[in-house]
């Protein structure tokens, strides 16, 4: 009640900005051991569980190494959330080789499996890498020394949170749904040693890209979290799992070629294999290499035309779809594209960036309405926020930015939620589809109701994605009106297949029994901490803005983006008013007494306590309805592959600009 | 923030909203050669609604009736206390899916139909009151209502004439009128008459009437806003819409889905998108 809206000009966008440097918080002292500690933890982790064959002693292992990553985690965030960047000098030389190493098993993994199941086409791409890389560190390999191989700053602060608080939680929960997993598919080789190695790996990968100022790590890094992807997509086995595992496979490789390529050009050009470097170069000069790069992280972030992989990766058990394809994989895609940022700013490179993002934003979120599958529909609302983030990113303002970490950051904890419901979901009432989960309000009412509070995370106010949509429209409206077009279409469309599922969960045609009980704790309590998490993050969307997100946007542009006050205000209101709501629920039995419960109207005459009514000439008729998935308009046959040739046009443009 | 014109919404809007109500019924009976229920005929039958039984088919849904109601008095009070323009939007959207869940919760197909359409009537209105928002902000260069409304500038519509057209064009559908009359209508000649409301009756229906007076004032309020500074104008302008509105009511049959949600976008694309085009490479 106290802000005088728009009297001073700094508050006439509804998002302030402030003009300031910050201060030099950089501390002395050396805080590598705990960048090194989240890198190790986990692999170390992951050698035990391999070698793990009783449950129990996995599960003892599992949660202990989630407790301490996640303690480990805000250790970290405790320590260094005032330091804008700090980089770290590492004794490279033997590491390189080890990494190295590394990567030639890999090439023999890849290889090896591509023959077994005759995908010939990712042979050239294993073995173009593998040459590249090699060639390129015995001749220039003694160069490469001396630099600063590990960083840290507020961006990589806030992706660790992610992958050790979010990432270990997942693993948490897939200790349990792996169990009910193999119950129920008695077919499927039970290879959860294998499992757990490759979820440990991969959270050691992700904290390694997020800390890795080198390029060569991060490409290394990176390189691993797609084996890992590959691994895990292929795990049942079946021919749908095994051919999808290598499309995403084959697609991420030609993403990991070209961001060898682009290190490779920017070494033999510039001489620079740092991120640090990179960031400060006169970005006309960069423009190859960043396109190189970008091109990998709009594979990796699944965006239009590579969006198909990620389609395919949901045969996976969720808790990975949850993990990889949702969380924190997918999201070193875009993770790469908003460092690149500041050179995309007012640049042709970036308006196509910004482009590819803006029309996969619209259009999956289109094909979206379509699905029936629930995990389908995630999939397509992750390819499309993804792509929000990727139009941010592209603009490259500091507007922009701030919205591209905001939406980085309620995505992560709010989708993370939705999947690890439905996985719950599935696993309860054997089916993935929307049209079975009527009345789970009742019959499953916690998960309902976590998923209910997960999807209004995804597109209502006050929830934190609609904070970023706010703050993307707005980035928009500053510095290209003209590409509100496609968020505001796409904003539509969203609305509607959430809003759909939503009544799904909430309407209840007959009398059901609570089935919810058998749930083992190892799911239940991800499942509450990441709602936890979720309405966590918007009350605190404040407080995480002003101490993390802006200073980072500070930190690069010079000035940022916020909210200000007055609407900070009203969204707390907004906030009490739907905390209301579900003890409004609750109390309606006590408080609104004078109701009378009567049948539906089913336009003819209601056979009590059944779900038949008798028509106009007599007959029974049973009652069903179902929601509009208008396929005929918005299906997958008609959409998706339009979308791919014209965003492919769209990269095609992009990559004749990289050759000039 | 406006704190006079905010406790004037919150205590007269319905009022204001009823009487329109009232006026329409009458112009609508006069229309088709008949001579109409009283003004207040509206106030009459909301207080007969409250005198009667609650009949529910789920004890919960008259809550998101009640949320319905609250979250658009809220969105009025923020839009009415001269707040930031998009969270009026936000707000709108919200109130707005508690009543199609609210008809989800009614669990008949009739119901389910009504929040489907409804659905697609929210999906084919959102991109135009998008591209209004925009509008406004680049020919005011603020989002802040109580600022656009009181600084001298040169009418808005000067600068958003494609944008007032696209707007009014789904101003139909927010104002539920025919031919977007898709999830509940007030003729009787529809293949589904009430649609979203079928399962509500009674009080919880009495909330639901009061609840789109509350709307219609924001909506008249929306459209006055093309002639800020000229609020007065505004109003005037806005009423004599409301009553072109009510013309179109009668004269239209209701259109299918497809035509509504498709015809919109493309208003949309082509009133508003080019209008903010125009602003963009000219302004």
């Amino acid at each position: 009640m106290t802000v005088p809206a728009g009297n001073t000009p700094a508050l006439a966008t509804g998002m302030d900005r402030w003009h300031f440097i910050h201060p030099a918080t950089d501390r002395e002292g050396n805080k590598l051991e705990s960048i090194l500690f989240l890198i190790l933890c986990p692999l170390i982790a992951a050698l035990a569980l391999s070698l793990i064959r009783r449950n129990s002693i996995r599960r003892l292992v599992v949660n202990i190494s989630a407790a301490v990553l996640i303690t480990a985690s805000l250790w970290l965030l405790r320590n260094h959330y005032a330091v804008s960047i700090q980089l770290y000098q590492v004794d490279t030389g033997w590491i390189r080789l080890w990494m190295q190493f590394i990567e030639l098993g890999i090439t023999g993994y890849l290889i090896t499996m591509s023959v077994r199941y005759k995908k010939w086409s990712i042979i050239p791409l294993v073995l173009a890498q593998a040459g590249i890389s090699l060639w390129f560190e015995v001749t220039q390999g003694h160069h490469l020394e001396g630099g600063s191989a590990l960083f840290i700053d507020r961006l990589s602060l806030i992706m660790a949170m992610i992958i050790g608080i979010i990432g270990s939680l997942i693993a948490v929960y897939s200790l349990g749904y792996m169990e009910g997993y193999h119950a129920q598919k008695k077919n499927v080789a039970d290879r959860r040693r294998s499992f757990f190695f490759v979820i440990f790996v991969f959270l050691s990968a992700m904290f390694g890209i997020v800390f890795s100022n080198d390029l060569l790590w991060f490409y290394f890094f990176w390189e691993i979290t797609t084996v890992c992807s590959f691994f895990l997509i292929a795990y049942h086995g079946k021919q749908e799992a095994v051919d999808n595992a290598f499309l995403a496979l084959g697609l991420n490789l030609i993403g990991g070629l070209a961001m060898l390529l682009g290190i490779v050009i920017l070494f033999l050009r510039q001489g620079i294999f740092e991120w640090d470097q990179l960031l400060i170069q006169n970005k006309l000069l960069m423009m190859t290499p960043v396109i190189l790069l970008s091109i990998a992280g709009i594979v990796k972030s699944a965006q239009l035309p590579f969006s198909s992989w990620l389609l395919g990766a949901m045969v996976a058990p969720t808790p990975v779809s949850a993990l990889l394809h949702s969380s924190t994989m997918v999201k070193a895609g875009v993770y790469l594209l908003v460092k690149l940022a500041p050179l995309f700013t007012g640049t042709y490179a970036g308006l196509l960036v910004a482009l590819i993002g803006g029309f996969t934003f619209v259009m999956t979120s289109i094909i979206a309405i379509s699905q029936r599958d629930s995990k389908k529909v995630l999939a397509y609302s992750t390819i499309a926020n993804l792509g929000l983030v990727v139009m941010c990113a592209g603009i490259g303002t500091y507007e922009s930015v701030w919205a591209a970490v905001l939406l980085i950051l309620f995505h992560a904890t709010a989708k993370c939620l939705l999947f690890l419901c439905v996985g719950s979901i599935a696993h309860t009432i054997d089916s993935r589809d929307i049209e079975d989960m009527e009345g789970l309000i009742m019959a499953m009412p916690k998960t309902a109701g976590l998923m209910l509070s997960g999807i209004a995370g995804m597109f209502l106010a006050p929830f934190g994605m609609l904070i970023s949509k706010w703050a993307v429209l707005v980035a928009l409206i500053d510095a290209n009106p003209i590409l509100s077009f496609l968020l505001i279409y796409g904003s539509a469309a969203t609305l509607f297949f959430w809003v759909k599922w939503m009544g799904k969960l909430v309407s209840v045609n007959r009398r059901r029994e609570n089935i919810e009980d058998g749930i083992d704790w190892t799911i239940w309590t991800p499942l509450f901490v990441m709602g936890f998490l979720t309405i966590a993050v918007c009350l605190f969307f404040p407080y995480v803005s002003h101490r993390m997100i802006e200073p980072y946007v500070i930190s690069i542009y010079g000035m940022t983006a916020t909210m200000s006050m007055g609407n900070i205000i009203i969204m707390i209101i907004m906030m009490g008013l739907v905390f209301i709501f579900p003890f409004g629920l609750l109390g309606s039995r006590v408080v609104l007494k004078t109701q009378k419960p009567v049948g539906p109207y089913l336009g003819g005459a209601n056979i009590p306590g059944s779900r038949t009514f008798l028509g106009s000439d007599g007959t029974v008729h049973e009652v069903s309805f179902q929601n509009y998935y208008l396929e005929k308009y918005f299906g997958e046959q008609l959409l998706l592959y339009p979308s791919i040739f014209i965003a492919l046009g769209l990269l095609i443009v992009l990559m004749i600009g990289a050759g000039i | 923030m406006d704190t006079l014109t905010l406790i004037l919404y919150v205590a007269f809007a319905p009022l204001l909203g009823g009487l329109l109500a009232g006026v329409d019924r009458r112009i609508t009976a006069r229309m088709q050669g008949r001579f109409g229920p009283p003004i207040l005929q509206p106030f009459y039958d909301v207080v007969k609604l409250f005198n009667k039984e609650n009949l529910v088919v789920r004890r919960s849904q008259t809550v998101y009736i009640i949320f319905f109601l609250a979250f658009m008095v809220f969105t009025g009070g923020i839009f009415y206390a001269g707040e930031d323009l998009l969270l009026v939007i936000f707000s709108l959207m919200l109130a707005n899916t508690f009543l199609v869940l609210a008809a989800y919760k009614g669990s008949s197909p009739y119901s389910a139909i009504g929040a489907e359409r409804e659905l697609l009537q929210i999906m084919a209105y959102e991109p135009m009151v998008l591209f209004y928002v925009v509008g406004i902000y680049m020919a005011s260069k603020t989002f802040y209502i109580e600022t656009i409304a009181t600084t001298q500038h040169p009418m808005l519509i000067r600068f958003l004439p494609g944008i007032f057209l696209g707007f009014l064009y789904v101003l139909t559908i927010k104002l539920r009128k025919s031919p977007f009359d898709l999830s509940t209508s007030h003729h009787g000649h529809q293949e589904i008459v009430k649609g979203i409301t079928t399962e509500f009756t009674g009080p919880s229906l009495g909330l639901i009437e009061i609840t789109h007076w509350y709307e219609n004032v924001l909506l008249l309020g929306m459209v006055s806003l093309f002639f800020a500074p000229n609020l007065w104008m505004g109003a005037g302008v806005a009423l004599a819409i409301y009553l072109l509105e009510i013309f179109i009511d009668n004269a239209c049959a209701r259109a299918r889905w497809q035509f509504t949600v498709f015809s919109s976008w493309v208003v949309a694309a082509v009133l508003g998108f080019g209008n903010i085009l125009a602003l963009t490479l000219f302004g």
